[in-house]
């Protein structure tokens, strides 16, 4: 079988300040067959979205593909004359990309950008185009197909833009299909429905595609074959499988390892609390928030979060979990003050807290330390790291300069960071290292309680992995409860003793961590853990998740009804669309908001 | 949404000139002069200075004058000119006609112009092209309107007396004459606004050109002229129509001198010879007209970008 | 630091020309600013005056020296105190409550809606045009530019991450505003300066040029266009020499401006009215 696309010894450089120029891609090569699907994984910096760029003949600003050969049938791409380029892409390959609300243009309608290489290759009359169009997004599972496309990309869901981008790729009857990241910004219990779509239209159209993702999980449900990229360089290539199973190369095994959910803690004295005697370190009673004007009763006009419950003992981890939206760090923001509550109360050892910081005394401030998910923004880059470190220092506990600098070296070793970093400024560092400070002042409070708001989400998947072994570290060693914020199941079951898992500001279930490993639980748990990719093939086939249906606002799913009513796929017509559902206690001890537990319990 | 929007941005303009009103009231009143000792000077006997005070309103505390005299430019009668006695409303009415016809013919130059360099020099990024562009309207902005001016007349005046260095328009001259007439000012007038409005169209031409989606429109072979039309055009109307507002805007400072250089019996020059014969109520009503016209051009912009949305058009 | 290329050189080179020029200009200067040294107005370049002389005889270059001294200086007050005083409110602005912030707001709005030159003739007519009235009026003319623009910086810089922690810390308002805000500021407000001063050099010589601005016997660069307009007709360069000073003056400070701010354009464009 001849190669639809082959790449050989592929070289991008970009300019360096000097005008020198800097190979971002070096030596890359690798073959695809017809119908084959060939993954190019790796992390950020790895060179893999500039390698599927140049597939297209493409090059970013400041990029050029310096040297090596691409073919695509008998092609050479880079050959191509400009004008030759213009009649090639889109055409004969196409692209997705990692986020389709940034890539649809928003002043114009989703069939127009649709059709439009169809239209621009004179592939086809407007109308055929249409038609064709309509029937690929039925073969995508889409809903209404016939009428999505006269829609504006902003009145549409992520999940579906998703799809329709699809579409547009596949409108060209393209040889090969670039797939960068095409997944990374849904939701996980989006995700699969995509992943399901791309893998059905990819089979039955014999399509040849080049799947690029950070996510071994996830590429092992889509290739056949992997290709492993650091640095701009190839380090394994083979068969999905023998790379999955046998990887011959250090790094591909480290990112198999950070991959693979293992559990870094163990449950604190459990006897102690199941007893529970003492009154607990963070109580939420009630606690309701939101956005917009408040009514009469002191309620916001957009509540975001809906008489959350929580209780947290003392040296343990609770984490709480839940997709983009769901009012994860805003519940982190009202514990800390930041956005305070409209009702309810946030108690720290017995003691309420006021609502909002500038009531709170600098002493329960001291007490709960909040962190941020995106290191890049929470360190001030006008500062150094031995000024951010040193104003807590200086703040809450006024230690004279000598003193916070032996503290500040003392920091600096508990998060695993050489003493020698103190002077520099936070830009120059890298974004592990960032994070890592990031903690480290949130330490230097001497603090009961640490709110991390989704630390590792935006790291690469080793160094989030480092940061959660740096968690589980401090965790054991300083008497410090943390509550840990994440969209991620397997980095939340890792961490922590307790699961809250929150639904459009609802708290849908809350246990022990071992009762999170496949249910059955509320239906929303069950779904978001059996829609987690595991780190081999074949998952995607198995796997039982599903959902009736897009979110979908037409059902009356407001009030006090249950909020996952129109994505539920067990709901009972007469029950959950009449009545409020209770919260039950179920065998294993966790508590569920649901009907259904009612017939087993 | 959208009607309430806009309802906000004009009552939000309308406040603003209600304020710009008071401010410029305010200044024009602290004055540390008695302006009807100043107008009949000072062999005037006292009587007559107090007469003439009754007469302009000057013993009324300033509240009260400010209120008359915002009640005035409502009902369209800001005064009488201290200077001609003539009501002020006359001697502006004849005048702003030939205001306007100035700054539309520019504003017809300008901004065709404008819009040109401004797309190409976004469409050709770092080129040579966009580079030059760059270093020349970067110091097209920087040139004083009267060096331009002074240049415009030197070359085309008394070089090549090609045309005329004062404007005077006759109501019944040709086309031809016209034309001659206004090509100086209109000429010096484009100069610095062309060159303004180029740069924030390029700045908001390449912003979209740097969006995700214009780069998968190159991935799906268009052509960069029908990317720069078809994609970041659109998308780039609110921002460049604000450009726009904003630099014709500038053209009311502009004129001032230019008016002045031409000898063009405009609003502007109106305005420097009420400064130099401090006539109060003449200055009052000519800075209310500037003001206007600029919260006037800012608030069409707001509009337009507000419809262009379509976020805010398709809900 | 950014590095400076090209035309930034260029700028660079006018900018510190017209420093040294207006710091050591009067020492410089052949003649005497009033004196009468010429045989005949109007006089061509070259010969004994090198820039010729103007309407009544005198030496264009040594007035021109002393000119720019006024010019410059004048500027130079004006433009800072229209951005000391810009950014100050802005930041006070940014942290106060929200009513103190819209009401400042709409108040600058206000006065950003009366053009530059108009308010600055408004002001001349009613107070008169000495020189400190004149910085004064050039530095209430650009204030308002400063501060929208300082203020927008400070809102963005005020929604950071590391700002929320300061506030969640406990930190009070002043600590905020002057050790995480302040710092990220200096680079843009510095640019937004030099395009102040830009502004302010125009205003005030155009004031000068309508006879509004310095008074004789002093003159900056806008004077000497004036009192030498009946020069135009024989294209004397005791009339172009001032014009073209005043021009090379503000763009030098334009493109040192461009090349230094790294995406200097957006800087630029984002503080033109």
């Amino acid at each position: 079988m001849s190669a639809v696309l082959q790449v050989n010894g592929l070289e991008v450089s970009v300019r360096g300040e000097r005008g020198e120029r800097i190979k971002i891609v070096d030596n890359v090569s690798f073959a695809a067959s017809k119908g084959e699907v060939l993954a190019l994984i790796g992390e950020s910096g790895s060179g893999k979205t500039t390698i599927a760029l140049a597939l297209m003949g493409y090059a970013r600003r400041g990029c050029t593909v310096s040297g090596g050969e691409i073919l695509i049938g008998d092609t050479d791409v880079l050959a191509l004359s400009r004008a030759e380029l213009f009649g090639f892409r889109g055409n004969r390959v196409s692209y997705v990309s990692q986020s389709a609300a940034a890539a649809f243009n928003p002043s114009k309608t989703i069939m127009d950008q649709v059709i439009e290489s169809a239209v621009l290759h004179r592939l086809s009359s407007k109308t055929e185009a249409r038609a064709k169009a309509i029937k690929i997004f039925e073969s995508l599972a889409l809903p209404n197909p016939e009428t999505i496309g006269n829609q504006y990309p902003h009145q549409v869901s992520g999940g579906q833009l998703q799809r329709l981008m699809a579409a547009m790729a596949l409108m060209s009857d393209p040889e090969v299909l670039v797939l960068d990241e095409p997944t990374t910004a849904l939701d996980v219990t989006t995700q699969i429905e995509v992943l399901r779509s791309f893998k059905k239209v990819v089979a039955d159209s014999g399509i040849t595609a080049v799947y690029v993702s950070h996510d071994l999980s996830v590429v092992a449900q889509m290739a056949d074959q992997i290709v492993v990229l650091k640095n701009g360089t190839v380090r394994e290539a083979g068969a999905t499988m023998q790379v999955l199973d046998a990887p011959s190369d250090e790094y591909t095994r480290s990112l198999m390892a950070a991959a693979k959910s293992i559990v870094r803690v163990q449950p604190q004295s459990l006897d102690a609390s199941d007893v529970s005697p003492a009154k607990p370190l963070l109580e939420l009673r009630g606690v309701t928030a939101g956005f917009g004007k408040t009514d009469r009763d002191g309620m916001p006009r957009f509540r975001v979060l809906h008489a959350v419950e929580l209780s947290l003992e003392r040296g343990s981890t609770l984490g709480i979990i839940g997709e983009s939206g769901c009012g994860k760090s805003t519940l982190a923001r009202t514990i800390a003050g930041l956005h305070p509550a409209a009702a309810g109360s946030v108690c720290l050892d017995g003691e309420t807290l006021a609502p909002h910081l500038s009531r709170r005394t600098r002493e329960q401030l001291r007490r709960v330390q909040i962190v941020f998910q995106n290191a890049d923004t929470a360190l001030n880059p006008a500062q150094t790291v031995e000024q951010v470190l040193g104003r807590p220092l200086a703040f809450y506990h006024g230690l004279s300069a000598d003193a916070a600098r032996k503290r500040i070296a003392r920091l600096l070793e508990q998060v695993k960071l050489p003493a020698n970093i103190a002077p520099r400024r936070c830009a120059e560092l890298s974004g592990g290292q960032k994070q890592r400070i990031n903690l480290a002042r949130a330490l230097a409070a001497d603090p009961d309680i640490i709110l991390c708001d989704e630390v590792t989400s935006a790291l690469d998947t080793v160094v989030g992995a480092a940061i959660l072994d740096l968690i589980a570290e401090l965790r054991r060693e300083l008497d410090v409860a943390f509550v840990f914020i994440s969209h991620d199941i397997s980095a939340v079951r890792s961490v922590c003793d307790d699961i809250l898992v929150l639904y459009a500001g609802r708290t849908v279930e809350i246990g022990k961590r071992d009762n999170f490993t496949g249910g059955p639980g509320h239906p929303y748990t069950d779904l978001l853990i059996s829609s987690v990719p595991e780190l081999r093939q074949g998952w995607l086939e198995e796997t039982h998740a599903k959902t009736v249906a897009e979110p979908n606002s037409s059902l009356p799913g407001n009030g006090d009804l249950c909020a996952f009513l129109d994505r539920c796929p067990v709901r009972q017509v007469g029950t959950c669309d009449k009545t409020p559902p209770p919260r039950l206690t179920h065998g294993n001890g966790n508590e569920v908001l649901c009907h259904l537990g009612q017939t087993k319990a | 949404m959208l009607m309430i929007l806009v309802a906000k941005r004009i009552l939000i303009a309308a406040f603003t000139l209600l304020l710009v009103s008071f401010v410029i009231f305010a200044i024009t009143s602290l004055l540390p002069g008695d302006a009807a000792q100043e107008l009949l000077g000072q062999s005037a006997t006292p009587e007559i200075v107090a007469e003439l005070r009754e007469q302009l309103g000057l013993n009324q505390p300033a509240h009260i004058r400010y209120l008359n005299w915002l009640g005035g430019l409502l009902t369209g009668d800001p005064g009488t000119s201290m200077v001609s006695n003539m009501p002020v409303k006359d001697i502006i009415g004849e005048r702003l006609p030939k205001s306007l016809i100035l700054a539309g013919l520019t504003a017809a130059v300008s901004v065709p112009l404008a819009l040109l360099i401004g797309i190409l020099s976004a469409m050709y990024r770092d080129s040579r092209l966009d580079r030059a562009l760059n270093v020349v309207t970067l110091s097209m902005i920087a040139v004083p309107e009267f060096l331009v001016a002074t240049i415009a007349v030197i070359v085309f005046a008394v070089q090549l007396r090609w045309l005329p260095s004062i404007t005077i328009v006759s109501p019944d001259a040709s086309f031809g004459e016209l034309a001659r007439a206004y090509a100086l000012p209109v000429m010096t007038l484009c100069f610095v606004v062309v060159a303004q409005m180029a740069r924030m169209t390029r700045a908001a031409v390449i912003n979209q050109l740097d969006s995700s989606y214009v780069e998968m429109a190159i991935l799906k072979g268009a052509r960069p002229t029908r990317i720069a039309l078809q994609h970041a055009l659109p998308n780039a109307i609110g921002p460049i129509v604000n450009a726009i507002a904003l630099s014709l805007s500038y053209l009311l400072g502009g004129a001032i001198i230019v008016e002045t250089i031409f000898n063009y019996p405009g609003v502007a020059s109106l305005m420097v010879n009420a400064v130099t014969s401090r006539d109060m109520p003449l200055l009052q009503a000519c800075a209310m007209i500037f003001s206007g016209a600029y919260l006037l051009m800012v608030l069409i912009a707001d509009i337009v970008a507000i419809i262009s949305n379509p976020k805010l058009r398709h809900q | 630091m950014t590095r400076i290329q090209g035309s930034g050189w260029v700028g660079l080179l006018l900018v510190l020309m017209w420093l040294l020029v207006a710091l050591f200009g009067p020492m410089l200067a052949h003649y005497e600013v009033g004196a009468i040294v010429a045989p005949d107005v109007f006089e061509r370049m070259g010969g004994a005056h090198f820039l010729g002389s103007d309407y009544l005889g005198r030496d264009v270059l040594s007035r021109l020296m002393n000119g720019a001294r006024f010019t410059v200086g004048l500027s130079f007050g004006a433009a800072l105190l229209a951005s000391a005083s810009g950014a100050s409110l802005a930041l006070f602005s940014a942290i106060s409550g929200r009513w103190i912030d819209e009401t400042v707001s709409r108040l600058m709005d206000a006065l950003i809606s009366i053009p530059g030159k108009i308010l600055a003739l408004v002001i001349v007519a009613a107070f008169g045009s000495s020189m400190l009235l004149l910085l004064l009026i050039a530095a209430i003319s650009y204030m308002p530019g400063a501060f929208r623009i300082a203020r927008s910086l400070a809102v963005n810089l005020n929604q950071m991450d590391y700002v929320q922690v300061a506030r969640a810390r406990g930190e009070g308002r002043v600590h905020i505003a002057i050790f995480e805000i302040l710092p990220n500021m200096i680079h843009p407000l510095l640019a937004d300066f030099g395009l102040r001063f830009v502004f302010v050099v125009l205003l005030l010589s155009g004031l000068s040029f309508l006879g509004l601005g310095v008074q004789p016997p002093d003159a900056d660069l806008g004077s000497l266009v004036r009192e030498n307009i009946s020069g135009l007709s024989e294209a004397a360069p005791a009339i172009i020499a001032p014009a073209m000073a005043i021009a090379t003056l503000t763009i030098g400070v334009n493109l040192l401006i461009d090349s230094l701010a790294s995406g200097g354009r957006s800087v630029t464009d984002e503080a033109q009215r």
